[in-house]
């Protein structure tokens, strides 16, 4: 079987500790960045939703400073995007490289597009519902608990998985210049040393982490539809 | 008792403004059950969702057993919210809650116990008659499963008052009476008062003991069902009447010259109506043996409303000049309102 391996990526099989570790520092940048703009995103979006017009909470400043800050954010590619954030980064992270220096223009890459995507999954949510739970008492707050968030979970998980997999292809770009994980294993050992079977790793390993990153969003959309 | 002072809701600016309520004034006493009847636009969904203040009025007072609902703070309002039912054309269910969770939606943060609250959803889905439905989820549920789950639901709080918005618009007309029904059950065993938005006729001759009719924002016609529906004054009131009876149909029947509609010389079309509460007697068959007359009853449409019939007769009279007309000024000497609505007569247009 190894001796397979072997001939199969001879290369990948001889830098085997480098392509875990980089597996790993992938794995902590999407887990970082995810988790942080999922938080971010949560609030965002439910912030558009309950501000802009109509809304339980309508507020037209914030909802239109909120709404051009993602426009202005999510028209900036990503790449650049990271050279703009260089000093911010080192300011809030302590260094431009490496997974913690990626975590925040991973963020700022992240949480406009997750902000867009909660905003479209609370907007499914019936409106009747919010006028049920006013009729009910509710405050504005426990609408935003027991019915938005609490009846878009499907579309939320649907939104999220969407976000990662998104995410996991940007932390592949904030590696080729310099922030580690697979990207920079297939640019630095693949490309650079025309390597082509570490190319064929990296992908493969890719392919599987997006695929198990939708496995998991399936299963909450499914557990959350009835 | 809901008393509404001269409210007002616009929607829109300028030249645009919609006046979807336009002083609008009504009393409802506790324990009523009021249907407000309108054509779609006519302003009621905006009138019931103002009793709750789910839409704020721009001028006006609610007020709900003495209390100034227009005056209460947000926080009043949401408590005195939790003693107003309310239930929906579309239901308004949370999809991902099961029939239980929906019901104790609305006792959350209400200090009961899990125990207690288990207890008052059992108790409410008995009176719903939905006991073996707890654990399903409403896209498993029939429309009137449905209706009957928003039912128990808005009854959790002990509410005085049940706002129903086009509760029954979105069923078929079976469901629609079993909901009517299961409605008139909960006024009577709970003495909560119901206030019922309508565009469906048959509604409110169903439940409704006083009824007002809407149009383009105001009440133009309101009172007990009994007397509006016998004495309308409003043509838009005739309108809806008309919608759930067919001795209107005659007319169009004349108008299009169908056979039903063709006379023998001497012989009238005429259209009899009840209109006041003691027409109980066998007049249409004294009519006949009394002053020899044949009378055939083309349609016929009577119904019991509160007690008392309401609805009337199409049909063909025929015999003797004199004893024809003496025949209809004995219905309406019996208080029976007649219109002759084809004469076979007109050769001597002196009788007319």
């Amino acid at each position: 079987m190894e001796e397979f391996l072997i001939r199969l990526m001879p290369n990948a099989m001889k830098d085997l500790n480098i392509l875990g570790k980089s597996i790993i520092e992938t794995l902590q940048m999407t887990a970082w960045a995810g988790i942080i703009s999922f938080v971010l995103g949560m609030v965002f979006g439910t912030a558009l939703v309950v501000t802009r017009p109509g809304g339980i909470m309508q507020n037209r400043v914030i909802y239109q400073i909120l709404d051009k800050i993602i426009n202005i954010l999510r028209s900036i590619p990503f790449i650049i995007l990271l050279f703009c954030l260089l000093p911010l980064t080192r300011l809030i992270s302590g260094t431009a490289i490496g997974v913690r220096g990626a975590i925040v223009p991973l963020v700022f890459g992240t949480t406009p597009f997750f902000s867009r995507q909660i905003e479209a999954a609370l907007s499914g949510v019936d409106e009747g519902l919010i006028e049920a739970a006013q009729s009910m008492g509710n405050s504005s707050w426990e609408i935003v608990f027991r019915i938005y968030w609490r009846e878009s979970i499907a579309a939320i998980a649907r939104g999220t998985s969407i976000t990662l997999i998104n995410l996991v292809g940007l932390t592949a770009m904030a590696g080729a210049v310099g922030a580690g994980g697979l990207g920079n294993f297939a640019y630095i050992y693949g490309q650079q040393r025309n390597h082509m079977d570490d190319i064929y790793v990296t992908v493969v390993i890719l392919v599987v982490l997006v695929m198990l990153i939708q496995l998991a969003g399936n299963l909450i959309v499914k557990h959350n539809t009835h | 008792m809901i008393e509404l002072k001269h409210l007002c809701r616009d929607f829109g600016e300028g030249k645009l403004t919609i006046h979807a309520v336009n002083d609008v004034s009504l009393t409802i006493e506790s324990g009523d059950v009021f249907g407000v009847i309108g054509f779609s636009g006519a302003g009621k969904s905006t009138l019931v969702r103002c009793i709750n203040l789910l839409e704020r009025p721009d001028s006006g007072t609610v007020l709900i057993d003495d209390v100034e609902m227009t005056a209460l703070k947000s926080g009043e309002l949401r408590e005195a919210r939790k003693k107003i039912g309310m239930i929906f054309q579309h239901f308004n269910l949370m999809p991902s809650r099961t029939v239980a969770e929906n019901i104790a939606y609305p006792l959350k943060g209400s200090g009961l116990s899990r125990q207690e609250r288990d207890e008052k959803v059992r108790e409410l889905l008995k009176l719903v008659e939905l006991e073996e439905k707890e654990k399903a989820y409403p896209s498993q549920l029939s429309g009137g499963q449905k209706q009957r789950v928003a039912i128990a639901r808005a009854l959790a709080n002990d509410p005085k008052v049940l706002l129903c918005d086009e509760a029954t618009s979105a069923l078929d007309p079976q469901t629609t009476k079993q909901i009517l029904k299961l409605l008139k059950t909960l006024n009577e065993k709970l003495g909560i008062t119901i206030v019922l938005i309508t565009h469906e006729m048959a509604v409110v001759k169903e439940i409704c003991s006083h009824v007002a009719v809407m149009d383009h924002g105001s009440v133009v016609e309101q009172g007990d069902v009994y007397s509006v529906f016998a004495n309308p004054k409003m043509q838009i009131t005739r309108n809806f009447i008309r919608t759930t009876s067919n001795l209107h149909k005659m007319e169009e029947l004349i108008e299009e010259g169908a056979r039903i509609a063709d006379l023998q010389p001497g012989e009238l079309i005429i259209r009899l109506s009840y209109v006041e509460r003691n027409v109980a007697e066998a007049v249409i068959s004294q009519v006949s043996r009394r002053y020899n007359v044949d009378i055939n009853i083309l349609f016929a449409n009577v119904e019991i409303l509160q007690g008392s019939q309401l609805g009337g007769t199409v049909a063909i009279i025929s015999g003797e000049r004199a004893d024809v007309t003496k025949a209809i000024e004995y219905f309406i000497e019996k208080n029976v309102e007649v219109e002759v609505l084809k004469d076979g007569r007109v050769s001597d247009p002196a009788d007319a």
